[in-house]
């Protein structure tokens, strides 16, 4: 295995811990509106990600960094090609981080109500950008000879690509749900097991069918594996949650995450972003990648670090386990 | 097409922008989280209230701010792939390690441990919380770290080759592009400069509390800590920017021929400090200019020479052929002026300030003043100032506060804008790091939408922080004061109680 195929694997698993995490805090955001029924029970649910969003998004800072070290020239491509939805990913991102870190800065029901609405359109409209975007990279996009995206943004807008972002969309959402389930106490606790369960069918239709097309098209043998576990864990998922154990139903939600992304990236290797033109023109792990010497530094600089963020961060879900309910929150604030 | 709405005019000034505006937090998301872990640190060594209410109500703003930097920070990162995408593929392999290695290392830490702070206060031991704040601390001076690495790379390019075949500059020596010495003169230059702003933005706001007389123990001890904070950054600022600037007149020359219009190389080089007229066509119309004082700055040597514009541009015409080496004169020149005017004005008055509130030794008793008084300010031995020229300074302190601020955002313009025509000076240029695949259309859309985005945000954030600048520290309760000491991880009275900090 050759360093730029390590830097394959490094970059979906920051992909995959990126969907896995900041998959259930978009969730929560779009349940604000779905899930909780006033406005003391919006800040319960906000509450639950209150300390672990903003190291969550750090999954995608990483991700970009990363691929723009080790794959210079598909951060390039991507980044210059899907110009337009990263311009509203990146918009959507700016107001939902002020948007958690404002609303309770002032006591006015108007003002929390805007960016309680803010939270919520900034968290469903990223989910499902992700979604597509992802399934463009997959499916491949119009690249020409130069590397350059020669597509338009319409050319984003394709059946598979839009599927894609629904299933990433009611993915997420049922992960919060699950999540909800698992970090609340009380009256909400139970309506996000119900909720949970309704999410979690919807998801399996649509994942079932996002996943089989994208099999049919560019899957292999070791794909096929990645997508049985992920339509099995979500099958488990939706039982445990039905009987209660909402621990083991946010493991396998989380599994179902971790299987269905790293099938996308095992149907795209040894490519990481093919043309839609012509095969020749695809960008691979090999046509895209730094100079070894510079993928040796980078490896090992996430040999060192990866294992003490993962410390550090699950110390902090450690630290912050306890369940909440609308009895923790106090009537003013 | 119209020069003037070019993807590439346009993507600088997009750049220029979210740059700018992201530049405006960063530095005051520095020094607060130290000044704030520092005095987190007081409270927990002393046990004295004052340093808790300070650590809340001065946390409480290092949030509000770190909120913003944060989110502007992803616009960063994103806007080389989305408008500079040549420039990307051209540096990628050297420019992306630093930023890969800012992420894994200094972006991870920050924002693990602020969630653990804000959220922290009644579920870690006394200790572990304070960790949590240096560690938010040492995480925005790593983020610093490896950021200016990669830009001091593109001052002044070091440990790489360049491969023909593949169109790139590719590293060779990563040690070298972190340690070389612009890269560790600009971090020196630009931490040093971020606390200064943290300084006078603590002077300001405590002066406008002791104005009014509130909250006395707490402004006294912010006023000192700001005054001390601004008189030693003040210096090392100043100390680090000649460094800096020794090290430009070697590597960048034409940026320092620039900063002073000095249109054609001379001995004893003459530094101006102020000029009236039109600095890009020539230098004749300077009312005051210190001779000699530029090569002093440039050399060490007030008789050495310095060369000047028109001859820097025959040398960059002879290595890299035909065209116009030169950025915008004037940018160049003012720019220069600016930071080191608001950055001098505020040490001036930091220095002042500390003259003026000097320790109660050595004043006579009459003199002093307890905790909870306003402090004299003292001209010398028994006689202090009067009222009217007290008021005066508070007033000046309170106005000058975002001085250092300015003269950040001004360092950093010259800094980018006066290493053009290159992106990465004497390798790539400007105009060919563009992104080829990107419209006018697409960049003016984004151009046009963070424009709005930032303004409304800016709005926003300036009546928050007013309003709880006006606030003034929090009063106390009783869960601030004895927070557990352990966690209490299965108590039922622990799940019951209410949270001490949420959303």
């Amino acid at each position: 295995m050759e360093l730029h195929d390590i830097w394959f694997v490094l970059i979906a698993v920051l992909w995959i811990g990126y969907f896995f995490l900041e998959g259930f805090d978009f969730g929560i955001g779009v349940l604000t509106k779905l899930l909780a029924r006033d406005r003391k029970e919006r800040r319960v649910l906000i509450n639950t990600i209150g300390p672990v969003w903003d190291g969550n998004e750090v999954w995608l800072l990483t991700a970009g960094g990363a691929t723009f070290a080790a794959f210079p020239e598909w951060y390039a491509t991507l980044f210059s090609g899907f110009y337009l939805p990263l311009l509203i990913i990146l918009l959507c991102l700016i107001v939902r981080g002020v948007a958690f870190e404002y609303r309770a800065k002032r006591n006015e029901e108007r003002w929390q109500t805007n960016w309680e609405n803010a939270i919520f359109w900034t968290s469903l409209i990223p989910a499902v950008l992700w979604g597509v975007a992802f399934g463009n990279i997959v499916r491949g996009v119009k690249i020409d000879a130069d590397m350059e995206y020669v597509g338009n943004f319409f050319d984003l807008l394709n059946p598979y690509a839009i599927l894609g972002g629904l299933v990433t969309l009611f993915l997420f959402t049922f992960h919060g749900a699950v999540f909800a389930a698992l970090k609340t106490a009380g009256d909400i606790r139970v309506r996000a097991r119900a909720l949970a369960i309704k999410l979690g069918l919807a998801t399996a239709v649509l994942a079932l069918g996002f996943l089989l097309w994208t099999q049919a098209v560019s899957g292999d043998r070791w794909s096929l594996v990645a997508l049985i576990v992920a339509v099995v864990a979500l099958v488990a998922a939706i039982g445990a949650i039905a009987k209660g154990r909402e621990g083991w139903s946010f493991t396998f939600s989380g599994l179902t995450i971790v299987a269905a992304v790293a099938m996308l990236f095992l149907t795209l290797f040894p490519n990481v972003m093919p043309s839609s033109l012509n095969e020749a023109w695809n960008l691979t792990v090999t046509n895209a990648s730094s100079t070894p010497y510079t993928l040796k530094i980078m490896t090992w600089c996430a040999g060192i670090a990866t294992p003490m963020v993962l410390l550090y961060q699950s110390w902090t879900y450690w630290v912050f386990r306890k369940r909440i309910g609308t009895q923790h929150i106090a009537d003013a604030h | 097409m119209d020069l003037a709405l070019a993807p590439e005019t346009l993507a600088r000034w997009q750049f220029g922008i979210t740059t700018v505006y992201h530049f405006l937090f960063v530095p005051l998301t520095i020094s607060l989280a130290a000044l704030t872990a520092g005095l987190q640190t007081a409270w927990v060594r002393t046990n004295n209230e004052k340093y808790l209410r300070a650590t809340k109500f001065w946390g409480k703003l290092f949030l509000i701010n770190i909120a913003m930097g944060v989110v502007t920070g992803i616009v960063q990162e994103f806007q080389f792939g989305m408008n500079w995408s040549d420039y990307s593929r051209f540096v990628g392999d050297i420019f992306g390690a630093p930023l890969a290695f800012e992420a894994l290392i200094a972006f991870f830490f920050e924002s693990t441990f602020i969630g653990l702070w804000i959220f922290g206060w009644d579920r870690l031991p006394k200790k572990i919380h304070l960790a949590c704040m240096w560690m938010v601390s040492l995480g925005t001076i790593l983020s610093a770290y490896f950021i200016l690495a990669a830009n001091s790379w593109m001052q002044h390019p070091v440990g790489y080759r360049i491969n023909e075949e593949r169109g790139r500059a590719e590293l060779t020596d990563f040690w070298k592009v972190l340690t070389q010495d612009t890269a560790v003169t600009q971090f020196f230059h630009t931490i040093t400069a971020a606390f200064l702003v943290g300084g006078a933005f603590m002077v300001g706001i405590a002066a406008f509390h002791l104005a009014r007389k509130k909250h006395i123990p707490v402004m006294r001890t912010s006023l000192r800590l700001g005054l001390v904070t601004v008189v030693i950054a003040g210096l090392l600022t100043a100390v680090s920017g000649d460094m800096l600037a020794k090290v430009m007149f070697r590597q960048q020359p034409m940026k320092m021929a620039a900063a002073e219009a000095l249109w054609d190389g001379q001995d004893r080089a003459p530094f101006s400090v102020f000029a009236y007229g039109d600095v890009s066509e020539g230098h004749n119309s300077v009312e005051i200019s210190l001779p000699g004082v530029l090569s002093f700055l440039a050399n060490n040597d007030p008789n050495s020479y310095v060369p000047g514009i028109n001859d820097i541009n025959r040398e960059l015409e002879e290595k890299y052929g035909p065209g116009d080496y030169r950025p915008n004169i004037p940018v160049a020149f003012w720019s220069f002026r600016w930071m080191i005017g608001f950055g001098m004005a505020s040490f001036g008055l930091g220095l002042l300030g500390l003259w003026l509130t000097r320790k109660k030794f050595l004043l006579p008793p009459a003199m002093r003043t307890g905790e909870d008084e306003v402090p004299n300010l003292v001209l010398f031995r028994n006689k202090a100032l009067s009222p009217k020229l007290t008021k005066l300074y508070w007033l000046t302190a309170l106005w000058t506060l975002l001085f250092p601020l300015i003269a950040n955002s001004w360092g950093w313009i010259f800094t980018e804008m006066g290493r053009q025509p290159w992106v990465v000076y004497g390798v790539l240029q400007t105009r060919d790091g563009v992104s080829p695949g990107v419209s006018q259309g697409e960049i003016l859309t984004s151009m046009i939408l963070f424009t709005l985005l930032y303004a409304v945000l800016a709005v926003i954030e300036v009546k928050l922080l007013v309003k709880y600048i006006k606030a003034g520290p929090p009063e106390l309760t009783e869960s601030d004061l004895n927070p557990p000491t352990r966690i209490n991880g299965h108590d039922d009275e622990d799940a019951d109680r209410p949270m001490a900090f949420s959303y």
